[in-house]
């Protein structure tokens, strides 16, 4: 089973290699297929796996030694339990979709090899995250889906705006690195390993242990590493205020938008911190922090995703506002419920981004909704997907995301934990919003007016947006004229494909959630176990679906759905005018309440200003300036001042020699 | 293996040859290369059986020669290495040879001068690591100093004149203080310049106290640490390529080593007692010149901030007195010595073609030049501390050892895991991203063979170092456990010392 363990990283890993290495001898489609091949073998590896988890074999063993320091050894292992299998499963999935799919997408651009490259490491990266049994490794991980992250965001590396928000991306997760390091560190520090089991086992011990980082302020030490390794999951799964990455990300190649910033990469603060369940159930002030800010992130997000025209942006809005909810599942202890919307969000948010690079493909790579409009003739595939992604997304029956997000607002409503009923607020009022912008995605896009035909609708306002725009793709030749048509089948099949997860996913509720799926994987101490509670009142899908017909979430994911309906099919030019009668609230929206701006100002300026600063008094004028070059000077002066003394005339030293005895005599007769 | 004096070899060799090729003008430049080629390549094999002869499992010294030089003085040629000292060797002699082959078209003037500059520069490095006498330490120690002096004067840039005075004195001035304390322990061992005999030697802890700030500034001047490092950016911006690629890679790591061979053994007491200090002065370098580097328009300038950060993290694990902390200061030294000389070879490519440090005068290699795109990333990304470069393990471990001995520094120090990445990679992307538009630049070719040859080695190095860093961990193990065990019972038996007192 070892074998087949290292099978499922490393095929993605020797895919990656051939196609980054291959170069001509290969070729193009010795490239995909490389890469393709390496993700389906990892893929079915990662079945197998899974259904021998099921039958109980777990896994928990290193494979090899990194480093031996001192007394502590550092070594990459694999933990294999259910909730790996799970991640593996869909990583492995969504990946390979992504990976068919964009033999479609990318087939003029000429980066085509290097982009199977990268996305075969992600896959690596990702699995390694997943795959890990220590803090280590799983930081390894966690680092190397970073680094492809910043290579895919800029992957067009002469667009001026994507190499911004790949460096953007890349120093915001370091951000959150930076808690997460602290965080390793303190672990290693006081529990003197990195191995999960141990440091799992050890952690009861230490729930009294403080420490004291202020001189006199005692702080729990679980809740210190617990907040520092949150910090962490901040960054990658983008949780307010490390949130501002992730729209901007929205620059690199739509597939990849799909399958990192949206389905799996993002998801790696869910798994890890509900990996570490048995430490953050021990600390309930981490839980509060983890509540609230996955409250914020739910609803605030999701505001904004409602005033963006770019279709890539309001996903990525709506991504923002889902990994809130799955934040919020895991403040609440229900850590099963958030891995359990993380995989169905997985797989409807890659439809939804998919279906997006589709209309995109098809509107000659125009990503303003405003220029688009009763699509649904054109791409009846697209849209019928999209529109399941859709549903799904805004969580009405019977699609996947109705039982996730179902599930989460229950568990959040039966927690106790403080500032759970903040975190249920915000969740329950973004449910409304969720009905709302999913469908005024699907509603500007595929009904109404086909406004591509007169194509000069909102060019003014669209100046500052970006576009999914690879070179020489006829951008100019493009909409307007010929009416666009559904994409080929490279891209149509990944998107039935994961558009029917998107349906059936939620249907395995009883199993996951109820049935004891991940068992002793994930660890809930029993005065947060909200979950049993949960299970008393479930009494089947169908039975599920129809209690939550008479809930308040299902009225208003509704109500969002029907707003959007008046809004911008009854009567589409309500939304203008409501967008100048409102024009300070949207502005906030639209600056993404001033979090960038500040940031732009306070850290890069700062920071710039400050090492400016140093430069120029620090190192120039005090270092340089009087400490060394003052010393010289003032070596120089002493010595200018003695040279005065020796100056070579006779007369001069005669003179000296003369005035000395003079004064000499004068003391000594003076004596006498 | 140990029949033949290979440390020997590895000093006389380089300077047999560099002496050499002195013989020659610039009309045979093509044999001059040649055969220097030939020295360093020479330098780098007898090296080799230090590295397959070594015995990883004591912390005694290997390789001993033994031979009176002055004996009225008990000054004696003594060499020998630890697992300490063999790396540095082994690093510096294959940086030797990279050199040489990077020099290899750009220095058209006064070849023969150049290249016996580096190559008796090799020679000497190597000596100053695997000298066991401390006057014959001394000697190496400044005798390094002439070659690069005249390495930044005569090949140097525009203001080549005031950096390699700047050098020359600081690092002068820094090391006088510590003759002073040779003298001092000298007198005090009854007549003994051996190293060893001196790390016998119990010492007072006002003495321990006074010969480690006479050791301090000596080392810390090279290191460099925080405020004594202003020297190294003006040197590295007027050296020539290979100039910065030696000075950055070997001669930096002479400050860490003195601490480990001197300061460390020696005063025990005191480097606990003023441990705090250098940790703090190392933080301050850390977060300072990575703040300094952010608003750098120099390619070289930035990288040798960058330099000074990164070095800031070997004072820090060394002073840290913890087996991680320790082992990774040595790592990080070994690490930045590759990666840091990569990073100027580098510079020197796009220098070579357009003759501008400038970062402004770039803009969009990444079009034209996907090789060296490729390989700039790759060394961007060490630098950063990326898991999976070596640039990591170095970073990784001092900050565990950091962790252990304070909370505060190990926080301070880890903010520069987000500035490294600042500027780094706004380097990387105003140099190789964007648009390739500047007309200057239309023309610019891709790495050429001789570049691929010396830029691949260490390519390969730091990956593997980075996947597999055991070889390294388990070279200097045996040595750095001896090392903390004396330290250890040093501090042990102070504490008892005190005990008593008090009672």
């Amino acid at each position: 089973m070892q074998q087949l363990y290292l099978l499922v990283p490393l095929a993605p890993l020797a895919g990656a290699l051939i196609a980054g290495l291959g170069g001509r001898a290969i070729g193009r489609a010795g490239a995909h297929w490389a890469a393709i091949l390496g993700v389906t073998v990892s893929f079915l590896a990662s079945v197998a796996i899974f259904f021998d988890v099921m039958h109980g074999n777990v896994f928990n063993g290193s494979v090899y030694t990194w480093l031996t320091s001192g007394a502590t050894r550092f070594e990459i292992g694999f933990l294999i339990d259910r909730l790996t299998v799970l991640m593996m499963v869909v990583v492995t999935f969504v990946s390979l979709m992504v990976h068919i799919y964009t033999i479609g997408y990318m087939a003029d651009d000429p980066g085509y090899q290097r982009f199977f490259a990268y996305i075969a490491l992600f896959t690596f990266s990702m699995l390694m995250l997943v795959m890990a049994n220590n803090f280590l490794q799983l930081f390894f991980g966690w680092e190397a889906v970073g680094l492809v992250s910043y290579l895919l965001i800029g992957f067009w590396y002469t667009r001026p705006t994507a190499i911004f928000a790949n460096l953007k991306a890349f120093l915001v997760n370091r951000v959150g690195d930076f808690g997460f390091l602290i965080g390793i560190g303190l672990v290693l520090a006081h529990f003197g390993t990195l191995d999960y089991a141990t440091v799992f086992a050890q952690a009861p011990a230490m729930v009294r242990t403080s420490i004291e980082i202020l001189p006199g302020t005692p702080w729990l030490l679980i809740s210190v590493i617990c907040i520092c390794l949150f910090i962490g999951a901040m960054g990658k799964s983008a949780q307010f205020p490390l949130h501002v990455w992730l729209p901007d990300s929205m620059e690199g190649p739509t597939p990849i938008s799909a399958l990192i910033h949206a389905a799996t990469m993002v998801t790696a603060g869910i798994f890890m911190v509900s990996r570490m369940s048995p430490l953050f159930e021990l600390s309930d002030a981490a839980l509060s922090f983890v509540l609230v800010i996955g409250g914020i992130t739910a609803f605030f997000m999701a505001l904004i995703a409602v005033v963006q025209y770019d279709i890539k942006r309001v996903i990525a809005y709506s991504t923002l506002s889902q990994l809130g909810y799955m934040t919020v599942a895991l403040g609440a202890s229900a850590y099963s419920v958030g891995m359990f919307h993380l995989m169905t969000h997985a797989f409807f948010k890659a439809v939804l981004f998919l279906g997006a690079g589709s209309v995109i493909i098809a509107m000659h790579h125009e990503q303003d909704m405003r220029k688009m409009g009763g699509l649904r003739k054109y791409m009846p595939i697209t849209y019928l997907t999209m529109l399941i992604g859709a549903l799904a997304n805004a969580g009405l029956p019977p699609f996947a995301g109705f039982f996730s997000k179902d599930s989460i607002l229950e568990a959040v409503h039966l927690s106790h934990t403080p500032g759970a009923g903040f975190a249920y607020l915000m969740v329950l009022a973004g449910v409304f919003v969720g009905g709302l912008y999913s469908f005024r995605l699907i509603f500007y896009t595929f009904h109404g007016e086909e406004r591509f035909r007169t194509h000069d609708a909102g060019h003014a306002a669209d100046a500052g947006h970006g576009h999914d725009a690879h070179d020489k793709h006829g951008h100019d030749a493009g909409h307007g004229h010929a009416p666009p048509h559904e994409t080929p089948a490279v891209v149509t099949v990944p998107l039935i494909l994961l558009a029917i997860p998107s349906i059936a996913a939620g249907w395995t509720i009883g199993t996951v959630l109820y049935g004891g799926y991940f068992g002793p994987a994930i660890y809930i101490s029993p005065e947060h176990e909200g979950l049993a509670e949960m299970a008393r009142e479930y009494h089947g899908v169908i039975n599920m679906m129809l209690h939550g017909l008479t809930s308040l979430p299902f009225w208003l994911a509704l109500g969002g759905a029907a707003t959007a309906f008046y809004l911008y099919i009854l009567n589409p030019a309500l939304p203008g005018v409501l967008r100048q009668k409102f024009s300070f609230v949207v502005n906030i929206l639209m600056e993404k309440y001033g979090c960038d701006r500040f940031n732009q100002w306070f850290f890069a300026g700062g920071a710039r200003a400050i090492g400016g600063g140093l430069w120029k008094f620090g190192d120039v004028a005090i270092i340089d300036g009087i400490m060394v070059n003052g010393t010289a000077r003032v070596v120089g002066w002493i010595g200018g001042l003695v040279r005065l003394f020796q100056s070579g005339y006779i007369y001069q030293y005669a003179f000296t020699m003369i005035i000395g005895v003079f004064v000499l005599l004068t003391l000594w007769l003076g004596h006498a | 293996m140990t029949s033949a004096p290979w440390l020997s070899l590895t000093i006389w060799i380089p300077i047999a040859f560099g002496v050499a090729v002195l013989a020659f003008n610039d009309r045979h430049a093509a044999t001059v290369r040649r055969i220097a080629l030939i020295g360093a390549v020479l330098g780098l094999a007898v090296s080799l059986p230090l590295y397959t002869g070594f015995n990883t499992q004591t912390s005694a010294m290997q390789f001993v020669e033994l031979a009176p030089w002055i004996p009225r003085f008990s000054i004696n040629y003594n060499l020998g290495v630890d697992g300490i000292s063999v790396l540095f060797i082994l690093l510096n002699s294959f940086i030797t040879v990279l050199v040489v082959i990077a020099g290899w078209a750009s220095i058209t003037k006064r070849v023969a001068q150049y290249m016996a500059a580096f190559l008796i520069m090799s020679g000497l490095l190597n000596g100053v690591f695997a000298a066991l006498d401390a006057m014959l330490f001394y000697v190496f120690f400044e005798a390094t100093l002439i070659p690069m002096f005249i390495i930044i004067g005569v090949w140097g840039g525009p203001n080549r004149v005031y950096a390699a005075l700047k050098f020359f004195l600081y690092t002068l001035l820094g090391s006088l203080l510590m003759l002073v304390s040779f003298l001092y322990l000298y007198d005090k061992s009854g007549g003994s310049f051996s190293i060893q005999d001196w790390w016998r030697l119990p010492l007072p802890l006002g003495v321990q106290i006074l010969l480690f700030f006479g050791f301090l500034l000596g080392f810390a001047v090279k290191v460099p640490m925080w405020p004594v490092h202003t020297w190294l950016p003006d040197a590295h911006v007027e050296a020539p390529t290979g100039g910065s690629v030696i000075l950055a890679a070997i001669m930096l790591k002479m400050g860490g080593y003195g601490f480990l061979r001197f300061s460390l053994p020696m005063f025990p007491v005191a480097s606990h007692l003023l441990g705090p200090l250098v940790f703090w002065m190392s933080a301050i370098a850390i977060v300072y010149t990575s703040l300094v580097a952010l608003v750098q328009e120099d390619m070289k300038k930035l990288i040798a901030y960058s330099s000074v950060a990164h070095m800031g993290f070997v004072t820090m694990g060394l002073f840290s007195l913890d087996a991680q902390g320790v082992q990774g200061a040595v790592f990080q030294m070994v690490s930045h010595g590759l990666v840091s000389g990569a990073l100027f070879l580098c510079v020197g490519v796009v220098y070579d073609r357009m003759h501008t440090r400038e970062i402004s005068a770039y803009g969009g290699l990444a079009r034209r030049m996907p090789l060296y795109a490729f390989a700039l990333m790759l060394f961007t990304m060490a630098n950063v501390g990326l898991p999976g470069t070596s640039g990591f393990v170095g970073e990784f471990l001092t900050l565990i050892g950091a962790f252990a001995a304070s909370t505060w520094v190990a926080l301070g120090a880890t903010t520069g895991v987000i500035l490294s990445a600042a500027y780094a990679l706004w380097l990387y992307r105003r140099v190789a991203f964007g648009a390739l538009d500047k007309p200057s630049l239309a023309a610019i070719a891709d790495l050429e063979p001789r570049e691929v040859l010396v830029l691949a080695p260490l390519a390969l190095l730091v990956v593997y170092y980075g996947v597999h860093p055991q070889p390294i961990l388990d070279a200097s193990q045996a040595s750095v456990d001896a090392l903390l065990r004396g330290v250890g019972a040093a501090l042990a038996s102070a504490a008892k010392a005190a005990a008593y007192a008090q009672l």
